[in-house]
């Protein structure tokens, strides 16, 4: 299977997201080893891997939820660990389970948000209303939190994401317990977003059919990267002729 | 070599901005739930009202400093619920962090580019600021039940509000990192609440407990909350109990190095237990 050496990620114009020989354990327990993947700007990459592969610690250790003891995550070329703070304001986030707080408002959500990252509220404001328009939510700024369905909180998750305009977004399996047409709104509306503001995207998903004929794919599975390359490639490399097919046999060939 | 894109500054006034954000929402939180504010409430009126108006007859206060004549036991005892107040505040904030861990929600506080330790402290003032209001209005609704401090003591008491405010809302931070789980909060009432409450001089005078039984009297005088106690009965009467605010500044220290430490992304607790919110 192709995996990315550490050396050939080491030459690369500045990449909104690069983790270089990462590896990290909770106790005895091996949860990420040597991993190394880049995202340029302007590109959707697509972590695939089943549940437990290490994605969402994969995740923690690139929002610096705890330092990686080992190997490098470079957010905009600056050092998660060393410059966290110049770090972490090229970073969007949206988590997994649901983040926003439900006895606020969506705009107090984004307001909030937007103190977090040192901008003000008349600039935060400004900013969050423009957010809100762009994921098509205008007209709830001013409903409860918990009054959102499943797929309108993603979209100002995402919207709130976007805030400080990151030079990277980072989206851990943000389409679950969303409904067929949620999912596709959600991934319709991050897509735009790499084409019309060059974010670089690192979508996590165990979820095939969230993965476009062209995306770049890195392939998790118990902790190891088992393939990064476009999906022709991974095709070819796990001589399968769909991508659900070619999963299963990286992964069972992994196991 | 890796490229470098030179960041944002974020200068004394993102920091104003952030800490600013953190308060307003903590505060914002707490008047959209008007029941914890009533619960806030409740609570200590409950002691002042029943419970003191039982043990007036029951239990006679000599005169102590700060106190210049008797006083009626409701006087006594309101520096303690003053302090009940500020407990029940820190420890629910602790179990707001705790539901927040969870659900996802202490994420979006810990990857904001300000360091780590700003945001817990100003996570904790926040806190603080939601207890300084239910304090001022469990104060109003005792002036009219006979507790009348020098209108003085309502100003002098606020520092030690603060101080006292941030020791035990360390102290919960440091605990929510420590706690695996919601349902652990009820031993959290057990084992930390009603112990810090009952084993301090809230209820009785020191040396009372001390003729009852000397060793729950030197339980007492070790029980940071005793000193959280004296440091606010004092400052109520515009004087500093010296002992009690070098004590409480000393616990404050500790604890909130203790939280610090626990939520410190290279050396803290969760990083090891892999319990910051969302699975592997």
């Amino acid at each position: 299977m192709m995996t990315p050496a550490a050396g050939q990620l080491a030459e690369r114009p500045v990449d909104a997201l690069l983790v270089r020989g990462v590896s990290h354990s909770f106790g005895p327990i091996r949860a990420l080893s040597d991993v190394s993947l880049a995202v340029p700007r302007g590109t959707f990459v697509v972590l695939l891997g089943p549940n437990g592969a290490g994605k969402s610690t994969l995740f923690a250790l690139v929002t610096r939820l705890y330092d990686n003891v080992s190997g490098e995550i470079r957010i905009l070329g600056h050092d998660v660990r060393r410059h966290p703070t110049a770090a972490l304001q090229q970073l969007g986030v949206v988590f997994q389970s649901r983040s926003l707080d439900n006895d606020l408002s969506v705009l107090q959500n984004l307001t909030y948000h937007a103190a977090l990252q040192g901008i003000g509220w008349r600039e935060g404001h400004r900013r969050a209303i423009d957010a809100l328009a762009q994921v098509g939510l205008a007209e709830r700024a001013d409903d409860k939190a918990r009054a959102l369905s499943g797929g309108q909180a993603r979209r100002v998750e995402i919207a709130r994401a976007l805030l400080h305009d990151p030079a990277c977004l980072v989206l851990d399996e943000a389409t679950v317990g969303l409904d067929v047409a949620s999912r596709e709104s959600v991934l319709a509306i991050i897509r735009a977003l790499v084409k019309e503001r060059g974010v670089g995207v690192l979508w996590a998903t165990h979820l095939v059919d969230e993965v476009a004929g062209k995306d770049h794919v890195v392939l998790l599975h118990k902790g190891c990267i088992r393939f990064s390359g476009a999906v022709p490639n991974l095709l070819e490399a796990a001589q399968a002729n769909n991508l659900r097919s070619a999963f299963m046999r990286v992964t069972a060939e992994a196991a | 070599m890796t490229a470098y894109v030179a960041p944002r500054r974020l200068g004394a006034s993102g920091y104003f901005v952030c800490f600013k954000g953190i308060v307003w929402r903590e505060v914002l939180r707490f008047l959209h739930q008007r029941e914890r504010f009533l619960a806030a409430l409740v609570r200590p009126l409950v002691w002042l009202f029943i419970f003191a108006a039982g043990f007036r007859q029951v239990l006679g206060v000599s005169i102590i400093p700060p106190y210049q004549t008797y006083v009626l036991y409701e006087v006594f005892v309101t520096p303690g619920l003053v302090g009940l107040i500020l407990l029940f505040n820190a420890m629910l904030t602790s179990l707001t962090m705790v539901y927040d861990r969870e659900t996802g929600a202490m994420r979006t506080l810990l990857v904001s580019p300000f360091p780590r330790s700003f945001l817990l402290i100003s996570k904790l003032l926040g806190g603080v600021a939601v207890a300084l209001l239910q304090v001022y209005a469990f104060l109003l609704i005792a002036y009219f039940w006979e507790v009348e401090p020098p209108l003085i003591g309502y100003f002098t008491v606020l520092p030690a509000l603060v101080l006292s405010g941030l020791m035990l809302g360390a102290l919960a931070l440091f605990m929510s990192s420590v706690i695996k789980q919601l349902e652990n909060f009820a031993g959290v009432m057990n084992f930390v609440i009603f112990p810090m409450f009952f084993a301090s001089s809230a209820l009785y005078p020191l040396w009372r407990i001390k003729e009852s039984s000397p060793l729950l009297y030197e339980i007492c005088r070790l029980n940071p909350f005793t000193h959280v106690v004296e440091l606010i009965r004092f400052a109520l009467y515009g004087q500093i109990e010296q002992a009690s605010l070098a004590i409480v500044l000393g616990f404050t220290a500790v604890f909130l190095a203790a939280a610090i430490y626990a939520y410190n992304p290279s050396k803290g607790l969760l990083g090891r237990r892999g319990e910051a919110g969302g699975g592997r």
